[in-house]
């Protein structure tokens, strides 16, 4: 039964027009994958002109949901009206034809090919099976022109070489080419920084006045309320409830998305007598990434690294963890002096890395959960070594062991990884540094893209592990986690670090630093280790 | 250091549109007429011989312009070497010599190939099948029905069709003009078409493709069948040449492994997307120049395969060298 809260449906207020009929809506829809309920029962009604969040924990169905919309997953039972007519789309193509539109989290566009090319994929003018160049041209700078872009991007543009910030401009390009009535967004701004986000967001603005209905997924509950004029919250495939904005808290929210309220959203700082010995050790370290690196890990302590995007803070994690190896200057482990010369050196000098884009570099989405927890201590032993099932000679029980410490929710662990929720694909990797003891963690936007609960729940294991006495580096483009989660704070811009901060530090302090203004002290703050 | 240079000619070919591997083409011509000079007869520059390369390639070439449609696509066929055959074999089996008949054995031997595509093309996207697979298990099909069938050459083609092969129009051999008319169709096609952007977006992801609305399975599917057309035509022209057809044409020529490394030496990438009929020509008529070259030089054939090798490892490695610049 879906918990119903006691927030009242929405009214129309006496100042309003009348009350709109929806340009969407969809009701008792239901949707089943193996071994999930994915939507049960979910009915939600979009207005016109209105920018409408649907927000919910990992796994609670947004997804999904979002894609029965927009033709790309039929449900197994239920309606969608578009403008009060019973619709069913076979294909994506046909939602799109009828003005429903979707942008993905990953945006689904060819990075060899041109802007135009990419705009009007599938739809190209043509006259008799040849692309008419001129229009193509013409319409793809009408397109841009409308969303005020149409100087900076061009249509000849090969689009692997637009920064991301503007590949999406051309994705939501590609929708109002499309005369679209409904735009709906998975994340858009998960990988835009601040400027980019208030650029989108105007945007998103304009879209709206010009009577669109905008529906998008977020995790980050301040845009939402920034943005969105209905909230709707999903929970376990389940609708708990659709308000307007100006109704809730994100308090309510919060408890409407998990059932409790979350008090301590962070952990408590260590304490001086937590923090132990130097474990990391870098003096004067330069690449073609990074320069003059001087920076020391105590064991027990978080150090957030903040920073602008492109400030060079996942070319540092690369650095240190051999990726990109060091060129000059020295780098010392436990004491143990050696430059790291691979991942495979890192792992075996006690580092572990959970990366920014766990997609790409974090899980091997084929693989079983038992196979990804195991990835990484499979890698230090060699290859002669009979492979157990759950765990290694030494610990035999490490899967189920470390899947319960990280509270990682999957039908069984032989699942494959791709069909777990972003926030539970996140835990596993967790698991999988965990098996292998470190002494050194760096962790790159540990929560991006995660829900509130599994949030919580992640930042408490980095603390755990920080107090079995790993030195953790965390890297953050979310100055509340950084001010949250960190014992100390260094900050990065122009690819070397410029400062060092104290824990509970200002956002404006840390600002000020990532934006490159030095502090009094020298550039590189890291000399002498504890504070 | 030389990669360094090499890459930035590349470079800037590319943003003028044309393929770096001409740069590839240039360097190797070259060097081959200086080495020519130093050590062989020193012809490598009189008409005859550069008219003899391009000859060379027009069997090659014909067939390495359906591989680039594939391979755009993100596929890959492997049965084109047998096709040849069945086309050789089918040709001079049916006309018997006979000019009257050829007419209907050239709609016959198309009708085949489409067959053939049109089989590769369901079993990779309905069947799903890897194309690797696929196409490796049709030729081997071929090659099957061929041996059972035939033993030998048989039957001939009349000597009226071997025009094709060796004819003229005036001073421009016949075999180049359709070589260089299948190239501008192709061409045309890729660039210019609806069916040419979809290809090129099926190829370089085909999520979004799906996703924007095309239809992925007919489009590959429509690339197989024109590459085995590229393989029947080129059936044709071998027949044309040799006056008659064995089972063993096709696979002796290696034009299978051939066209697929003429094709990526182009600079179309395995992994589809990109790519075009001009780099095609260009990796062709690379390894043309080579074969003549060595000729001249009187290399042993086994060194110029060992040259060939290296040649292809070198281009690839060298794009994908680029492509890792580009993407940091």
């Amino acid at each position: 039964m879906p918990e119903q809260n006691s927030v009242s449906p929405p009214v129309a207020r006496p100042q309003d027009a009348p009350e709109q009929e929806p340009i969407l809506e969809v009701r008792n829809i239901t949707k089943r994958f193996p071994g999930v309920l994915a939507l049960n029962q979910v009915s939600v009604q979009f207005n016109p002109g209105e920018v409408h969040a649907v927000v919910g924990e990992n796994g609670a169905g947004k997804s999904t949901l979002m894609k029965v919309m927009a033709g790309a997953y039929l449900p197994d039972s239920g309606d969608i009206l578009l403008q009060g007519k019973k619709v069913s789309f076979a294909h994506p193509r046909e939602a799109q034809l009828m003005g429903v539109s979707i942008i993905y989290q990953e945006l689904n566009l060819l990075p060899e090919r041109t802007v135009a090319q990419n705009i009007f994929l599938g739809r190209e003018p043509s006259r008799l099976g040849v692309i008419d160049n001129h229009a193509l041209e013409q319409k793809t700078r009408a397109v841009l022109q409308e969303l005020d872009y149409s100087g900076e991007i061009s249509p000849q543009a090969m689009l692997g070489t637009l920064p991301v910030a503007d590949q999406q401009i051309v994705e939501i390009a590609k929708s109002i080419a499309f005369d679209s009535k409904v735009l709906i967004m998975d994340e858009p701004t998960a990988a835009l920084s601040g400027n980019e986000v208030e650029i989108l967001t105007r945007l998103i603005e304009r879209l709206k006045a010009r009577g669109m209905a905008i529906i998008f997924i977020s995790h980050r509950l301040i845009e939402v309320f920034e943005i969105a004029d209905q909230i709707t919250v999903l929970k376990d495939g389940n609708l708990v409830g659709t308000t307007p904005a100006d109704a809730v808290t994100p308090e309510d929210v919060i408890r409407m998305m998990v059932g409790r309220d979350l008090d301590h959203y962070f952990p408590p700082l260590a304490t001086a007598e937590e923090i132990g010995e130097v474990v990391l050790k870098v003096e004067q370290a330069s690449n073609d990434l990074v320069r003059d690196i001087n920076l020391e890990l105590q064991a027990g302590e978080i150090v957030g690294v903040a920073g602008l995007q492109g400030s060079g803070r996942t070319f540092l994690a690369q650095s240190l963890f051999g990726v990109q190896p060091f060129k000059t200057g020295s780098l010392a482990v436990n004491g143990k002096v050696a430059l790291v010369k691979s991942p495979n050196h890192a792992i075996e000098l006690g580092m572990g890395y959970v990366t920014e884009d766990r997609k790409a570099e974090g899980i091997l989405p084929n693989q079983s959960v038992r196979d990804n927890i195991l990835l990484a201590i499979r890698a230090l032993h060699s290859l002669l070594t009979r492979t157990q099932r759950n765990g290694v000679a030494k610990n035999p029980n490490l899967v189920p062991t470390l899947a319960d410490e990280v509270d990682v929710r999957a039908a069984s662990y032989d699942q494959e990884l791709q069909y777990l929720s972003g926030g539970n694909q996140q835990k596993v990797i967790l698991a999988k540094w965990l098996a292998t003891t470190t002494k050194v963690m760096i962790f790159d936007e540990p929560t991006r893209g995660i829900d509130v609960e599994a949030k919580a729940s992640i930042h408490d294991m980095i603390r755990d592990l920080a107090r079995q006495g790993a030195a953790v580096l965390m890297i953050s483009s979310e100055l509340p986690e950084i001010i949250g989660m960190s014992d100390r704070i260094i900050v990065m811009w122009d690819n070397t670090i410029v400062g060092e901060l104290p824990a509970n530090a200002s956002e404006a302090e840390i600002m000020l630093l990532a934006t490159g203004h030095q502090n009094g002290n020298s550039k590189n703050a890291e000399q002498t280790g504890a504070k | 250091m030389t990669t360094t240079t090499f890459t930035n000619v590349q470079n800037r070919l590319r943003a003028s549109r044309i393929p770096p591997v001409y740069a590839i083409l240039a360097v190797v011509f070259v060097v081959g007429i200086l080495l020519d000079m130093v050590f062989g007869r020193g012809q490598m520059t009189s008409p005859t011989i550069l008219a003899n390369i391009l000859v060379r390639s027009v069997a090659l070439g014909i067939v390495a312009i359906g591989q680039t449609f594939v391979m755009i696509g993100a596929s890959i066929d492997l049965s084109v070497a047998y096709t040849i055959s069945v086309t050789a074999v089918m040709s001079s089996f049916l006309m018997q010599g006979d000019p009257a008949r050829v007419p209907m054995t050239i709609l016959a031997v198309f009708l085949i190939g489409a067959v053939i595509g049109l089989a590769n093309g369901l079993v990779i996207t309905k069947l799903r099948v890897n194309a690797f697979i696929a196409t490796l298990g049709t030729g081997l099909i071929l090659k099957g029905l061929l041996n059972a069938s035939f033993s030998n050459f048989t039957g001939s083609v009349p000597a009226s069709f071997q025009t094709f092969g060796y004819g003229q129009l005036g001073p421009i051999p016949i075999s180049i003009i359709i070589l260089v008319v299948v190239a501008i169709i192709g061409g045309l096609i890729l660039a210019r078409t609806k069916y040419g952007a979809h290809l090129y977006g099926v190829g370089g992801n085909t999520e979004v493709a799906r996703l924007s609305g095309l239809r992925t399975d007919r489009v590959i599917i429509t690339a197989h069948v024109i590459c085995s057309m590229t393989a029947v035509l080129t059936g044709l022209f071998v027949v044309s040449r040799l006056r008659s057809g064995a089972p063993w044409v096709g696979p002796d020529g290696l034009y299978d492994l051939e066209s697929i490394a003429a094709v990526v030496v182009g600079g179309t990438a395995l992994s589809g997307g990109r790519g075009g009929v001009a780099g095609t020509i260009a990796g062709v008529i690379i390894f043309g120049v080579l074969d003549t070259l060595f000729n001249q030089l009187g290399v042993d054939t086994f060194l110029k395969q060992v040259l060939r090798g290296a040649i292809i490892i070198l281009a690839v490695a060298s794009y994908t060298i680029r492509s890792r610049r580009e993407a940091a």
